[in-house]
Formats: structure tokens, sequence, C-alpha cells
């Protein structure tokens, strides 16, 4: 009786599990994206456009910077993303490698490539940041050079998706770096306290007062979240397509199947 | 303002980045579409021949 009762109750990791297969359905996804699409891509456009117009026309220059200050608007949300995106990756990994979630694939693909152009703007917009503030467009700063790390792992676990005939052998090994290079993030936040860097110590943090002035702060975090929205939407987007394809190649792959009703991706 | 240069190339590259990557997932999105419809439309069609052909 105990024994039953103890087999019958469910674990956390096979309760998650069940969450995740529940959510891994991809026609169930495909109708949810419908749904919240239109929500994702208006609301992204709308708030990063507040944000970014605030930011460049009413936010006020830097006592010590000047206008070049404006550039905080565009370089800090996508810093932030190029971590997130990544943080997103390694979940995916978990998912894919603990529970063969079958939508984790799927979505650790689209949110490569998506990440590591995130990650190039923010390297971008950090050396045009840099040049009028530093003198100069790139120094092998930690802070620099951990991030510069990063978009190299996105571009790793690009190329390693595509690396194998076998797709699987493909998710697996990407999902393997992708977990192995999380180890970069801890990295890139603390870089600027560890190490003596000419990269500016971070303004917001999540246990004291933020150190810039509130007519700053709020432009910078509407353009945050319009820049989260989406790149959310983007790959979500991507995602839908993703399943799509995956739809259509077993469509193609085995019509005989298809045509008796049994293809169920 | 003389680093209006370095302001706008950044507001530029953020936008052409994120216009390049929408109207990329919108195309591949309307694309992928049209082709599963109309290969379900196909396989709707075969499977009611199928029956058809059954019945007679």
């Amino acid at each position: 009786m105990n024994g039953r009762t103890l087999s019958a109750t469910p674990t956390l990791t096979e309760r998650a599990g069940a969450l995740f297969h529940r959510y891994a359905n991809p026609g169930r996804f495909l109708r949810l994206g419908d749904r919240i699409q239109p929500w994702l891509t208006w609301s992204a456009v709308i708030i990063t456009l507040i944000g970014l117009g605030w930011g460049l026309f009413f936010s006020p220059a830097d006592w010590q910077q000047g206008d070049s200050v404006r550039i905080m608007y565009v370089h800090v949300p996508c810093a932030w993303l190029s971590s997130s995106g990544y943080f997103a990756l390694a979940v995916c990994s978990v998912l894919s490698l603990v529970w063969k979630h079958p939508l984790a694939d799927l979505a650790a693909v689209e949110i490569g490539p998506v990440g590591a152009c995130v990650t190039a703007t923010c390297l971008a917009t950090g050396s045009l940041w840099g040049k009028p503030m530093w003198g100069t467009w790139w120094v092998w700063d930690a802070r620099l050079t951990s991030v510069l790390v990063l978009f190299f792992l996105y571009l790793g676990h690009i190329a390693l998706i595509h690396a194998f005939d076998d797709q699987q052998r493909g998710y697996r090994a990407a999902a393997i770096l992708a977990l192995a290079g999380a180890v970069d993030l801890p990295i890139i936040k603390f870089s600027v306290q560890w190490w003596n860097t000419l990269h500016q110590p971070a303004s917001i943090t999540l246990t004291g007062a933020p150190t810039m002035s509130q007519t700053m702060l709020w432009p910078l975090l509407i353009s945050t979240l319009g820049f989260t929205l989406g790149f959310t939407a983007i790959v979500v987007a991507r995602l839908r397509a993703g399943v799509m394809e995956s739809r259509i190649r077993s469509l193609l792959s085995s019509p005989r199947r298809a045509v008796s009703g049994e293809a169920s991706a | 303002m003389t680093h209006l240069p370095y302001i706008l190339a950044s507001y530029g590259l953020a936008g052409s980045l994120a216009v390049i990557l929408s109207v990329g997932a919108a195309l591949r999105l309307k694309r992928d579409r049209l082709k599963l419809a109309s290969l379900e439309a196909a396989r709707g069609r075969a499977q009611s021949g199928t029956q058809g052909g059954q019945r007679a």
C-alpha cells in the first residue's frame, strides 16, 4: 500500500517533464503562436519606438559623455538580450538533453542566429560608443572579450547544429556546447567587478538603487522591454516557421503515411 | 553634436537588424504556410480519393 502510494506520487522531475511535454506539442504551439504573434509584434514595435524616441529626443545628455550617451538605449538592450538569449539557449539544451523535448531543439535552432545577430549589434554599438568616449574602437578588456567569446559560442552552436548528417546528433552536440558555454554568462556579468576594466560597472543592479538619473533610466527600461518583446516575437515567428518546415518534411518524406493520416508532426 | 554620426550609426544598425530579421521571419512564415496548405490540400484530396475508391 505504502509502496504503491510512493510510486504513484510523481517526483518534481516527472512533474516538470509532464509540464514541458504538455507544451511540447508542435500543433498546440502553432495555435498558441498564431494567437500571441500579433500582440507580441505590435507591442514590441510600439514600446521600442516610445523607448528609443524618448532616449533620442527627450532624455538629457550626460554631463560627461554628452549626446553619445544616447547609444546606451540601443547598446544596453542588445547586451541584455545577448546574455538572456544565450541563457534561453542553455535552457533549451537542458530540455533537449533531459526530456528530449522536440520543440526545444527547434527553439535552439531558431534562437541561435537571432542571438548571434543581437550580440554582433551589441559589439558594434559598443565600438561606436567606445570610439568617441575611449578614443578607440576596441580594447581587449574583460567585458568586451567575454562578449566576443559569447558571439563565437553562438556561431559555434549554429555551425555544430548543421555539421552532422544525422540531425539528432547535431542537436545533441550543439546542446552540450550551449551548456558548456553557459559558464561565460557569469564571467560577462561579473567581469567589471573581477577585473579592472575600461568598461563601466553596472548601473542597474537587483540589490541596489540605480546609479543613473530617472530621466535616463525610464527610456532605457522601456527600450529594453521593447527589444525583449521584439526578440521574442522574431524567435516565435521563426519557431512557427521551423515547426511548419518540420511538418512539411514529414509530409514529403512519407507521403503514404501522411495519406493514411498517421503523420503526427 | 559631434557624436551624431556614431549615434545615427548605432540606431541605424539596430533598426536595420530588426527589419532584416522580422521581414525574413515573416517571409519564411508566409512561404511555409502556403507550402503546408498546398501539401495538406493534396493529402486531403488523396484521402477522399482513397475513400471513394474503397466505397466503389
